[in-house]
């Protein structure tokens, strides 16, 4: 991976975090070969917010298309950070499952069709609480269908990272991406220092958030399979890699026994310094149960 | 603290299982247990309290890193086990705050053992197993996501001591920026932010609304109910496809989640154009 140093062709790069939800799905696709589904001109939209005040947008922050990667037939889900916080509503969620599911029923029928989701999002929008996260448990559900035909590969570049519920959908991916702007994690500090106190977690610190959520200490403690700088190419470029390696032999979500080995040698009995974590979750679960 | 957490679980457990304790090696806080279930021998999971717990943040019944680690294994060794004859019902007792809020939990990436649970839950449930959840207590947010969301089939009590939400009051207010008796209100007038089980049941995803007049203190006659609620809910997944979509197929759904159901027509027709 292209993780170290200083790149001779920043100047030429191509900001990915700067692109909005649709620019990052198309940049993903071969030249050409992609189309929106349910975009903003169907204008299906939440029933939920203008009722609460709150102005809806007409593709309810998610995109959705379909084209190829590769030369595959594949479809990408995009959620766009700047609408509600990327938060998952009915609509946004509706999405995504049925998305995931027609690349499943097509994958049934022969048609292989991997699937790629951009998660730019706090998780549920609290507006419309229980169908956001009735529909972020159906999404995992269709992520379990899917990832057994083809790869699910998760993207997260930045720069409002992927959180909450949403974190799980995360975790159920075949291949996780992330760029160092990006964070992953289930409870953001906020929300902790909220239940549990500063001294649990102080979240005006912000060299601890990315030391602990950031994608350099996601991807240097094997949680992600790839840490790519903020470059539209190099990420596409990911992006193939990852569809052409296929579904993994055994999903990380699946690897029970060797991350249920890692949770219970910790030491409890303090704070860990995430630097040093690093040397207990390495990125290579090999030499240990791997099932 | 909800004072129900963690009671109204071990009850219900005890109530099928006879017993209330964990298997070997496992924490304290998760119950597991295989007992009779009409023609079937179920697995039984339950997340309860342990004031001892290893992990500081996850003492008061919440779900963390070693529950679903612990939930993630137990329902997979049922998978492996069952692999080649018929698949037991797993069910689900669910009583649970919260997930856990730790820096030690973010760490040792919660978001990861959490998936894994829903994923041994979610896998055990296309495998062919019938995957039951029994809602007694609080089913909350990332907690439910990970011990009961997969499940085909959903059943709660219609009492105000359960509850089923993304949030909880105080945080949700704190968010939304308004005080608890607005979110309340507010509430009461947008089924998917109420916390009335009454309400939920309105979004088409629950299989049967029960009755127990006190949950915390059964009689036998309504742990026989429960028990063939449950039987009849695990002979209905068995007959039906292993996907959730029942949870749009029903009348309330159809009402309730239009808005769902529009985007699978409008998507599923866009699909096939060229």
């Amino acid at each position: 991976m292209n993780d170290k140093g200083y790149n001779a062709n920043f100047i030429n790069r191509q900001s990915f975090i700067e692109l909005d939800a649709r620019e990052r799905a198309t940049a993903l696709f071969d030249a050409g070969t992609s189309r929106e589904l349910l975009g903003p001109f169907d204008r299906v939209e939440s029933p939920w917010l203008a009722m609460q005040g709150v102005t809806p947008q007409e593709d309810d922050g998610c995109v959705v298309m379909k084209g190829k990667i590769s030369g595959q037939a594949a479809v990408v889900v995009a959620l766009e950070g700047a609408f509600q916080g990327g938060s998952i509503g009915e609509v946004s969620g509706a999405k995504m499952t049925a998305a995931f599911d027609l690349a499943c029923a097509d994958n049934e029928r022969g048609i292989r069709t991997s699937a790629v989701m951009l998660l730019e999002t706090g998780g549920v929008r609290l507006q419309e609480a229980n169908l956001g996260l009735a529909t972020i448990a159906e999404l995992m559900g269709s992520i379990l269908a899917l990832r057994k035909f083809a790869p699910v590969i998760c993207l997260t570049a930045g720069t409002v990272g992927c959180f909450g519920g949403m974190s799980l959908a995360a975790g159920l991916a075949s291949y996780v991406v992330m760029t160092r702007e990006a964070r992953l994690g289930m409870n953001g500090p906020e929300v902790i220092e909220q239940e549990n106190g500063v001294e649990e977690f102080d979240s005006s610190d912000r060299e601890l958030i990315w030391a602990i959520h950031g994608g350099e200490q996601r991807y240097a403690t094997g949680l992600a399979d790839a840490l790519i700088d903020d470059d539209t190419l190099q990420i596409a470029d990911a992006i193939r890699r990852f569809v052409s390696m296929g579904v993994p032999a055994v999903h990380r979500s699946s690897q029970v026994a060797l991350y249920r080995n890692r949770i219970a040698k910790l030491d409890t009995s303090q704070q860990w310094d995430p630097k040093g974590f690093r040397a207990l979750w390495t990125t290579n679960g090999s030499s240990e149960e791997k099932r | 603290m909800n004072e129900y957490t963690g009671v109204r679980g071990t009850v219900w457990f005890r109530a099928f299982t006879g017993q209330a304790s964990p298997m070997p090696g496992d924490p304290k806080s998760v119950l597991t247990a295989d007992a009779p279930l009409g023609n079937d021998h179920a697995r039984f999971l339950c997340v309860v309290p342990d004031s001892h717990a290893r992990f500081p943040c996850a003492r008061h019944g919440e779900v963390g890193l070693e529950e679903a680690a612990t939930l993630a294994t137990r329902v997979r060794e049922v998978i492996e086990h069952d692999k080649n004859t018929i698949k037991r019902p797993i069910v689900a007792i669910v009583d649970v705050k919260s997930q856990a809020y730790g820096r030690r939990e973010e760490t040792a990436a919660i978001f990861l053992a959490a998936a894994a649970a829903a994923d041994a839950n979610g896998s055990a449930r296309l495998a062919g197993h019938p995957v039951i959840a029994l809602v007694v207590g609080h089913a909350l947010s990332g907690a439910f996501l990970t011990h009961g969301y997969q499940a085909n089939r959903i059943l709660a009590f219609d009492d105000d001591g359960v509850m089923i939400h993304a949030m909880h009051k105080e945080a949700a207010a704190r968010v939304t920026r308004r005080s608890v008796d607005e979110l309340e209100k507010l509430a009461k007038e947008i089924a998917p932010m109420s916390y009335d089980i009454r309400d939920y049941a309105k979004l088409g995803l629950l299989y049967k609304l029960l009755h127990v007049e006190n949950p915390e203190k059964p009689s036998q006659q309504e742990i026989r109910n429960v028990e063939s609620e449950l039987i009849a809910a695990i002979a209905d997944a068995r007959g039906g496809p292993v996907d959730l979509r029942n949870r749009l197929e029903s009348t309330a759904a159809r009402e309730t989640r239009k808005a769902s159901i529009l985007v699978r027509t409008k998507l599923a027709a866009q699909w096939l154009e060229n």
